[in-house]
């Protein structure tokens, strides 16, 4: 019998999310910023809220948008630009974040996140 | 006919570099080459050696790749060291057989030179060169507190720099009274030494090492001959490099008397079918330790062997140029001024940690040397002098003053020969570049993907982009001015686009003009123009996603991501029930309190959630937002004036509370600054802001675009004896034509630098109103004065607002992340521990 490692889980809902930027929840995993980009699609992202060169909680409060088509998030310490879809950061391919499934259900947002490991753990 | 074989043993930085070349040549198809390498990887960049430590890998050092190798049909022995030659039989000998050749080249390099002293055999005692050695010296470090790099050269210090980044507390031994005793003079040395031990380094000269005993705190114990010691986990040596001549010594070949290979200008050595390039081989008595000579060697040997008569080696210059532990270094040409009749200008700043030296012909025409610490700025524009004999200007020591005294504008690259080496490492010369230009490259990339230059060392950057831009603006072609990947437009003409087509949003702007989904350059740029032109609220939903956090929170961000609060204090007038509010908010919430250099005061590490919170009591206290977040009005920074001074002469408080009140919210392409002074004794020090108020006894003079900060400028007087509606009207006039003018990010020092026809332009625009610009300038002004609101106030107010500030969406939780430490009996965030 193989175990399930990670959950859905429902933590906010579409009226919390803000166009073309992000917001952060606290998961089990530690904080997840989620963003919305009603312009592209996909139109939600999930990545891990800890900026890996500032060791802040910050990058849902990065300025999002696009390079080379990739989309990304810029950490608004230091400016590294992340990918939405990898977590990869696009200065330096050796650092990424972790990155998380997110979906909407009706009204909720959820995101799929592992059990027990700490988001800002991965670096 | 079947192939000739070609050896070529060493595969470091200069024998890669002659594979590069020669399979290039025609000759390359009539040869079977064969490659020796004693290390076991593949040649990596020792230039960038240290990087090795910051985290890159073999992989990002490599030069090249197996595959490369493999299509070449270049036949790679690595980890395989030459033993023997014997000439008589033309074949070398290794441990795994004998391989026969028609034409050898050595390319072996050097070995660092380890100083005769009892104990330097000992482990512990390192040197650094391979990236073997690097792993090694991380290994000692590992266990270790203190590391001791023996020889205050180029690589001593760039050594002494790696093991402080590995956390040992870092030492540098040197037997010359002085550091880098080969680039700099004394008060050069002094410099540098300075900064190096600012940087926690420390220094220790004139000191000759006797012997490497067992220490007692630490793993080892350097005693010196002077009776003192100093105790040590680790040492690394980096006395001085030898060239790795062994083979050539044991077979014969003509070897100069302190060691090298010798070489003709062809690269030749005494036996005509063996060559050496690199830093093995001595020319004319020399030997190069740098890499671009060697490149130039091994360029000029493919050439030969491809049957090239006029290839040929004509020596190197030797002028560097690095940051060493972070503080600029460089050294020019005869830098200690041996030429017969040399004389030198020197100018020498303790102060502020600067030292230059010019070193001049006897009749004072041409740039012998020069040697700069501290601060590279003139290093391109000297350089170029002493390479190409220009003549000096008339005051030569204009080139090495400070530009405030009046100094040196930059050698434009328009005024460089044809044969100017722009880039050293690939020997790429402006004619070069012209060339590449007119066979049809366009751009900056362009260039560097045909000519190479600007791809090794890097040094030449700034000169490379510099040639090019004047380069492609002499033939007609634009230069790119576009602010970002989404949009060819520079800020001033997308302000035009968003004004004339009555623009409001970034989403309308960039489906009309732009492409993509914008990016953190242009969706600010393009938030500051909304603001400028329509002067909405930067948080209502349009706008909200396209700021700056500072901007969208309305604080600055901190480093542990908490925030900082500037309540505005026009003038810096403030009431003590006013105060009194500061402290007690400041308390409830256990914020760390300074007094900024702007007259006011700053209350940092609030949460975000907390900023509504805080404001909200602010606000009823009757505080309005700063700004310290936005590229808006700072402050107006204000003396006593009339009012107490005995000198004051108009009175400044009240002046300056008026004009800060009257630009406060004014969004702009960066920041601005004013200050006013009651009298010319000038303790407002307004010449050093955007725009200066100095009263007289008739008015206000009025000074413009002067920048405190990263390049301070001198305001430049701009009119005098005004009115108080005279100068009010002038400076809104300035103001809104920066605001509508300048590009994104630039002060208005540098907006007038840039403006063509200078101050003089701009006093025809603005007090005699050239262009009839005048009373649309007061219009708009008094439009963005008329919707002014403080942004926090309608923030904390409205509850959609609001929800903008809490931490997590989810859940009430304060940031985990953040700790704290007290200091001087104030709280603020540990220093980085992870
Ligand atoms: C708080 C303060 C230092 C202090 O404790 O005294 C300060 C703090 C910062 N300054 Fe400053 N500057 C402060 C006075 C100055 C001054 C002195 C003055 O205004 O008289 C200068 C030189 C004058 C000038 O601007 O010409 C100054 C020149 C800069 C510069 C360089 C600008 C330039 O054009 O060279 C920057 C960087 C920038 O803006 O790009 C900067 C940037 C910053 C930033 C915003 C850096 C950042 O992005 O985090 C700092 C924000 C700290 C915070 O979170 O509040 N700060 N800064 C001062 C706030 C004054 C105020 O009440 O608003
Ligand atoms: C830390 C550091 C920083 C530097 N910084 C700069 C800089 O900023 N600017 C600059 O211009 N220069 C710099 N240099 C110098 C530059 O790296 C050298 O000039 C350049 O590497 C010389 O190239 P080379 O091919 O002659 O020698 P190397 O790169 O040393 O290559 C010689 C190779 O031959 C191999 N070899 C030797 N004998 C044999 C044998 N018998 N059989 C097989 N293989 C053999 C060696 O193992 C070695 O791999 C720096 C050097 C170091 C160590
Ligand atoms: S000088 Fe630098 S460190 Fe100090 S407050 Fe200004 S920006 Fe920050
Ligand atoms: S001078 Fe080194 S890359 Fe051009």
């Amino acid at each position: 019998m193989t175990r399930k490692t990670t959950q859905w889980h429902h933590l906010c809902d579409v009226q919390d999310l803000i166009p073309e930027s992000g917001i952060a929840v606290w998961t089990p995993a530690g904080p997840v910023a989620i963003f919305y980009l009603p312009h592209q699609i996909p139109s939600l992202y999930a990545i891990g809220h800890h900026d890996p060169f500032s060791d802040a909680n910050v990058l849902a409060r990065g300025i999002t948008g696009d390079l080379k088509g990739e989309p990304v998030v810029a950490s608004p310490i230091y400016k590294q630009h992340f990918s939405l879809r990898s977590g990869v950061c696009q200065e330096d391919d050796s650092v990424r974040v972790p990155t998380f499934q997110v979906l909407v259900d009706g009204e909720q947002v959820l995101v799929e996140v592992p059990a027990t490991q700490r988001a800002d753990a991965v670096a | 006919m079947s192939k000739k074989n070609l050896l070529v043993i060493g595969n470091g930085m200069v024998g890669h570099h002659f594979l590069e070349q020669f399979v290039a040549t025609d000759a390359a198809a009539d040869y079977h080459i064969v490659v020796f390498g004693e290390e076991p990887l593949l040649a990596y960049d020792r230039v960038h050696l240290s990087e090795y430590f910051g985290g890159s890998s073999h992989t990002d050092l490599a030069m090249g790749t197996a595959e490369w190798y493999a299509e070449n049909n270049l036949d790679l022995h690595l980890d395989e060291q030459v033993t023997g030659i014997d000439r008589d039989a033309k074949q070398v000998v290794t441990p795994k057989g004998t391989y026969a050749y028609d034409e050898l080249v050595l390319a072996t390099g050097s070995f660092p030179f380890v100083p005769p002293i009892d104990g330097n055999d000992r482990p512990d005692c390192l040197v650094y060169r391979t990236l073997d050695d690097l792993d090694q010296i991380r290994a000692s470090a590992e266990n270790g507190k203190v590391g001791v790099v023996v020889g205050g050269g180029l690589l001593g210090l760039e050594a002494a720099n790696a093991l402080k980044s590995l956390g040992l507390q870092a030492h540098v031994v040197e037997f010359a009274p002085r550091l880098m005793p080969v680039q700099l003079d004394d008060d050069g040395g002094a410099l540098l030494r300075r900064k190096i031990e600012e940087l926690g380094v420390q220094v220790h000269t004139e000191k000759a090492t006797t012997a490497i005993v067992d220490g007692e705190d630490c793993r080892l114990r350097m005693n010196f001959s002077d009776d003192s010691h100093l105790e040590t986990d680790l040492i690394v040596f980096s006395a001085g490099i030898r060239p790795q001549d062994a083979l050539a010594r044991s077979s014969g070949l003509e070897i100069g008397e302190r060691g090298g290979i010798v070489i003709n200008n062809q690269c030749t050595t005494s036996d005509p079918h063996i060559h050496a390039i690199g830093e093995c081989a001595l020319w004319n008595q020399r030997i190069f330790g740098l890499v671009a000579p060697g490149y130039t060697m091994a360029r000029t040997l493919a050439g030969a062997l491809n049957g090239d008569s006029e290839a040929a080696f004509t020596g190197a210059d030797m002028s560097t140029k690095l940051k060493l532990l972070g503080v600029d270094v460089g050294s020019i040409g005869d830098a200690h001024g041996q030429s017969p009749g040399a004389r030198s200008i020197r100018f020498n700043d303790e102060a502020s940690g600067v030292y230059r030296r010019m070193v001049i012909s006897e009749d004072g025409k041409k740039l012998l040397g020069a040697i700069l610490v501290g601060d590279n700025g003139p290093y391109d524009t000297l350089l170029q002098y002493a390479l190409n004999g220009i003549d000096l200007p008339a005051s030569p020591e204009a080139l090495i003053l400070p530009e405030s005294e009046g100094g040196a504008p930059a050698l434009g690259p328009d005024a460089l020969p044809d044969t100017a080496s722009i880039c050293s490492c690939h020997n790429v010369t402006k004619g070069d570049i012209c060339g590449v230009i007119d066979a049809g490259c366009q751009d900056l990339a362009g260039v560097k993907a045909e000519t190479k230059a600007s791809t090794g060392c890097g040094g030449c950057a700034a000169l490379l982009k510099n040639v090019v831009d004047c380069e492609l603006e002499k033939r007609g072609v634009e230069v790119s001015t576009d602010i970002c990947e989404h949009f060819p437009y520079s800020r001033q003409e997308l302000f035009h686009l968003v004004k004339v087509n009555g623009i409001r949003t970034f989403r309308q702007l960039i489906r009309e003009h732009g492409q993509g989904h914008g990016c953190d350059i242009c969706k600010p740029t393009v938030a500051s123009i909304l603001a400028t032109v329509w002067n909405e609220h930067i948080l209502a939903t349009d706008h909200v996603a396209l700021q700056d956090t500072n901007d969208t929170f309305m604080a600055n961000m901190q480093k542990n991501g908490t925030y900082s609060i500037v309540p505005r204090v026009p003038g810096g007038e403030i009431t003590p029930d006013k105060l009194i509010v500061l402290g007690e908010v400041a308390k409830e919430y256990n914020l760390y309190t300074k007094i900024t250099g702007g007259q006011r005061i700053d209350l940092f590490g609030a949460t975000l959630s907390e900023l509504p919170e805080i404001w909200e009591k602010l606000i009823a206290a009757g505080f309005e937002t700063g700004h310290a977040y936005g590229k808006s009005l700072r402050t107006v920074k204000s003396c006593v004036g009339s009012t107490w001074c005995r000198y004051g002469v108009q009175d400044s408080v009240g002046m300056a509370i008026l004009l800060e009140n009257r630009y406060k919210g004014l969004r702009a392409p960066h920041k601005f600054k004013l200050a006013v002074s009651g009298c010319t004794r000038e303790c407002a020090e307004a010449q050093s802001k955007d725009f200066g108020v100095i009263a007289t006894d008739k008015g206000w003079n009025l000074y413009v675009c002067g920048n405190g900060g990263m390049r301070p400028r001198h305001a430049d007087l701009f009119a005098t004896d005004l009115s108080d509606e005279e100068l009010i009207r002038t400076i809104d006039r300035v103001l809104m034509f920066y605001v509508r003018t300048a590009d994104r990010l630039q002060r208005t020092s540098v907006w007038l630098e840039n403006l063509e026809g200078g101050l003089d332009y701009l006093k025809e625009v603005i007090l005699e109103d050239k262009l009839g610009l005048g009373e649309e300038l007061d219009e708009h002004m008094q439009r963005v004065i008329g919707t002014y609101q403080c942004e926090w106030k309608t923030a904390v107010e409205d509850p959609e607002k609001r929800k903008r500030f809490r931490e997590f969406v989810n859940d009430e939780r304060k940031d985990p992340v953040q700790q704290w430490t007290t200091e001087r009996g104030q709280r603020r965030p540990v220093a980085e521990t992870a």
